[in-house]
C-alpha cells in the first residue's frame, strides 16, 4: 500500500476544512429556513378558515336547525373569547375531561342535533374535502389569541388526564420502538432540519402547544392540534389515533398544561 | 327541629370524613396509572393499512424503557435488556457484512416505510438522515443521535466493526438499553441485505461517510 | 363560488398599502393523485386591483403562484375611506370580487 505523499497534520487539515465548510453551508441552510418562515408570518392563509369558521359558527343547521352560538366551550354559554387558553377542561354535563374538537362534537350533537358520528366525520380537509371542524377550531383558537394558557388542574379527572397524558407520551411502541419523547424529550434535537421541541420541558411545550393550530403551507390546509397528534402517531408506525379518543384528550391535556403562562399565539403558519 | 338537625350534621360529617378517606384511598399509584394509560391508549386507535393493533402490544424492553423514562436506568434492568436482545441477534448465514454503500445510501435517505401510509410491497427505508449525519455532502441531516461521519475511518476497517456495526443495525438494544435508535432487523424493518447495505455506507472505505 | 379574500389598505406616508389574502386551489396541473392521474390544472391569471374605479394593479398569474396566494403592494396616493377593488379571473372562468375601504 503507497504511502500517503503528503504529512499527518495536511491530512488532518484537509479533513477539519471539508467538516468545517460542511457545518457551516448547513449553518446557512437552518437560517435561510428561519428567513422563510418570517417571510411566511404576513398574509397568513389561516385567517380564510378563521373568517369561514366564523360564519359557521352563527349558522343555523342540522336537525335542530340551530347555531352554535350558545354552546358553553367551559366559559359561559356563548362565550369564546378566552375559552381555548383554558382547554382541556372537565366539564360537569358531560362528566368527562374534553378538549377543544371533543367539546365542539359536544355541541353540534346537542345544539343542533346530528349523531356523534355524524359531528366526527371528516375532521381533516383535503383538496376535495372541506372540514368544518377545522374551521371551527381556527374560529374559536384565533379568539384566544394573546391570553395566557391557564389550563386547570382542580378536578380529580383532570388531574387523571394529565397523569395518564404523562404516562402516554413515554409510552414506547410499533415497529420501530418510537414514543413521543424518542423526539420531544431532550433540548436542542432536530429531525432533519426540523427543530424538536422538547415537550417535557415549560419552554419547549409553550413554544409549540401556543402555536397550533397553524396553516401548514406543506398541506395547504389549516391543521389542529388533534391533526397534529394523528400525524406524529401515523409517522411512529402507530396504527390511527382515533379523533377525539380518550388519548388523544389525555395527550392535549398533558401537553397544554406542560405551556402554562404562555401566550397563545395562534393560528400561526408553519411549513 | 334540633334533634333531626344534629343529626343531619352529624351524618354529613361522617360523609364528608368518608369521602375524605375514600378520596385520599383512591389517587390512582404510578402502577396504577400506567396499567390505565396502555388501557386507553390501545381503546384510541383503530387499525389502518399495515398498521394493526398488535403495534401498541409491548415486549419486554418496550414496557421497561416505558417504564423508565425521564429516570435513570438501573445497571442491571440495563444489562438485562442488552443480554436478551444480543441473544436476539440473527447473524448472517454467510458470515459476510458488508454490502453494496450506494443501496446503503439510499436506504439512510428513504424515510417511508412501515408507516400505515406507505404500501407495504415496497421495501422499507431506514430514514438514517432523520437522526444522523452520515455522508458529509448531505446537509439534511438531524442531530437526534451521534454523527456517524468517518465511522469505519475512525474505527478501523476490521471485521470486528463490521461484525458490530451489523449488530448496532440489527439491534440497537443489545448495546445500549433503552436507545432511542430503532432495531432494524429484529423488527423486520430492514431485510439482512439490506442491512449489510447500511454496514458498508458506514464501513467500505470507499463510502462518502469515509471521505 | 369561492371565499371571500380577505383585503386590507393602510395608507403610510403618501401612498396606500395593500394586502390581499385570496383563497383559491391554485392547482399547477402537474400534481398525481392516488391512481396515478394529473389533477387538472386550475389556477388564478387575472388579478385587476381598482382604487376609487380607477386601475392600479394589473397582473397575470400563472401555476407558479401558491395556493391561497398573499399579494401585497403599494400605490402612490390613496385616501382614508376610498374604496379598493380587487377581481381575479381563473382558468376555469370563475371570478370573484370582494372590496374593502382603505384604513
Amino acid at each position: 500500500m503507497r504511502r500517503h505523499r503528503h504529512g499527518p497534520n495536511r491530512f488532518v487539515a484537509i479533513v477539519l476544512a471539508r467538516a468545517a465548510f460542511a457545518v457551516q453551508a448547513q449553518g446557512s441552510a437552518v437560517d435561510e429556513i428561519a428567513k422563510y418562515r418570517a417571510a411566511l408570518q404576513d398574509g397568513n392563509p389561516a385567517e380564510l378558515w378563521e373568517a369561514r369558521g366564523a360564519a359557521l359558527w352563527k349558522e343555523k343547521r342540522g336537525p335542530r336547525s340551530a347555531s352554535l352560538e350558545q354552546c358553553d366551550l367551559g366559559r359561559g354559554a356563548g362565550v369564546v373569547k378566552g375559552a381555548y387558553a383554558e382547554l382541556p377542561r372537565y366539564f360537569a354535563d358531560a362528566d368527562r375531561v374534553m378538549d377543544l374538537e371533543t367539546r365542539i362534537v359536544w355541541c353540534v350533537v346537542t345544539l343542533q342535533g346530528y349523531t356523534e358520528a355524524d359531528a366526527k366525520k371528516g375532521p381533516f380537509g383535503g383538496p376535495d374535502r372541506k372540514s368544518d371542524m377545522e374551521a371551527y377550531v381556527a374560529f374559536v383558537t384565533s379568539e384566544s389569541r394573546g391570553i395566557r394558557m391557564n389550563v386547570a388542574q382542580s378536578h380529580p379527572k383532570e388531574q387523571e388526564a394529565y397523569r395518564l397524558g404523562e404516562k402516554m407520551f413515554y409510552f414506547r411502541g410499533g415497529t420501530h420502538d418510537f414514543a413521543c419523547a424518542t423526539c420531544h424529550g431532550e433540548d436542542a434535537k432536530r429531525i432533519r432540519l426540523q427543530d424538536l421541541p422538547n415537550l417535557t420541558q415549560k419552554a419547549g411545550a409553550q413554544k409549540a402547544y401556543t402555536t397550533w393550530p397553524a396553516y401548514r403551507v406543506s398541506q395547504g390546509e389549516l391543521r389542529s392540534f388533534q391533526w397534529r397528534l394523528n400525524d406524529c402517531f401515523r409517522q411512529q408506525r402507530f396504527p390511527e389515533l382515533i379523533f377525539a379518543s380518550d388519548a388523544s384528550i389525555a395527550l392535549t391535556m398533558f401537553l397544554a398544561r406542560n405551556a402554562n403562562g404562555a401566550a397563545f399565539d395562534a393560528p400561526a403558519i408553519k411549513r | 327541629m334540633a334533634p333531626s338537625t344534629a343529626l343531619a350534621s352529624a351524618l354529613a360529617v361522617a360523609a364528608a370524613a368518608a369521602a375524605i378517606l375514600v378520596g385520599c384511598a383512591t389517587v390512582p399509584s404510578d402502577a396504577e396509572v400506567s396499567a390505565k394509560a396502555s388501557a386507553v391508549l390501545k381503546a384510541s386507535f383503530r387499525e389502518q393499512g399495515q398498521a394493526k393493533l398488535d403495534r401498541l402490544t409491548q415486549d419486554d424492553t418496550q414496557k421497561t424503557c416505558s417504564e423508565y423514562s425521564g429516570k435513570a436506568l438501573p445497571k442491571d434492568v440495563a444489562e438485562r435488556i442488552e443480554k436478551e436482545n444480543l441473544a436476539s441477534i440473527q447473524w448472517p448465514a454467510d458470515g459476510k457484512y458488508l454490502g453494496d454503500w450506494k443501496a446503503g445510501e439510499r436506504i439512510a435517505q428513504e424515510g417511508r416505510g412501515m408507516q400505515y401510509s406507505d404500501d407495504p410491497k415496497v421495501p422499507a427505508g431506514a430514514n438514517c438522515y432523520a437522526c444522523h449525519q452520515l455522508a458529509p455532502q448531505e446537509l439534511s441531516y438531524g442531530t437526534i443521535g451521534p454523527t456517524l461521519y468517518q465511522f469505519g475511518k475512525a474505527r478501523g476497517y476490521t471485521d470486528e466493526m463490521r461484525k458490530y456495526a451489523y449488530g448496532k443495525i440489527w439491534n440497537a438494544e443489545a448495546y445500549n438499553a433503552c436507545t432511542n435508535m430503532p432495531r432494524f432487523g429484529h423488527r423486520g424493518i430492514l431485510t439482512s441485505q439490506q442491512v449489510k447495505d447500511v454496514v458498508a455506507l458506514l464501513m467500505d472505505p470507499d463510502s462518502p461517510v469515509n471521505k | 363560488m369561492a371565499d371571500p379574500m380577505k383585503i386590507r389598505a393602510n395608507v403610510v406616508g403618501d401612498s396606500t398599502e395593500v394586502k390581499v389574502l385570496m383563497s383559491h386551489e391554485m392547482e399547477t396541473g402537474q400534481r398525481k393523485d392516488a391512481q396515478g392521474n394529473a389533477i387538472p390544472a386550475w389556477f388564478i391569471q387575472t388579478v385587476a386591483v381598482a382604487h376609487d374605479g380607477k386601475p392600479v394593479l394589473s397582473a397575470q398569474w400563472g401555476p407558479a403562484i401558491a395556493k391561497n396566494p398573499f399579494l401585497a403592494f403599494k400605490f402612490k396616493g390613496g385616501a382614508k375611506g376610498d374604496k379598493i377593488q380587487v377581481t381575479w379571473v381563473d382558468s376555469r372562468g370563475e371570478k370573484r370580487t370582494d372590496e374593502a375601504l382603505i384604513a
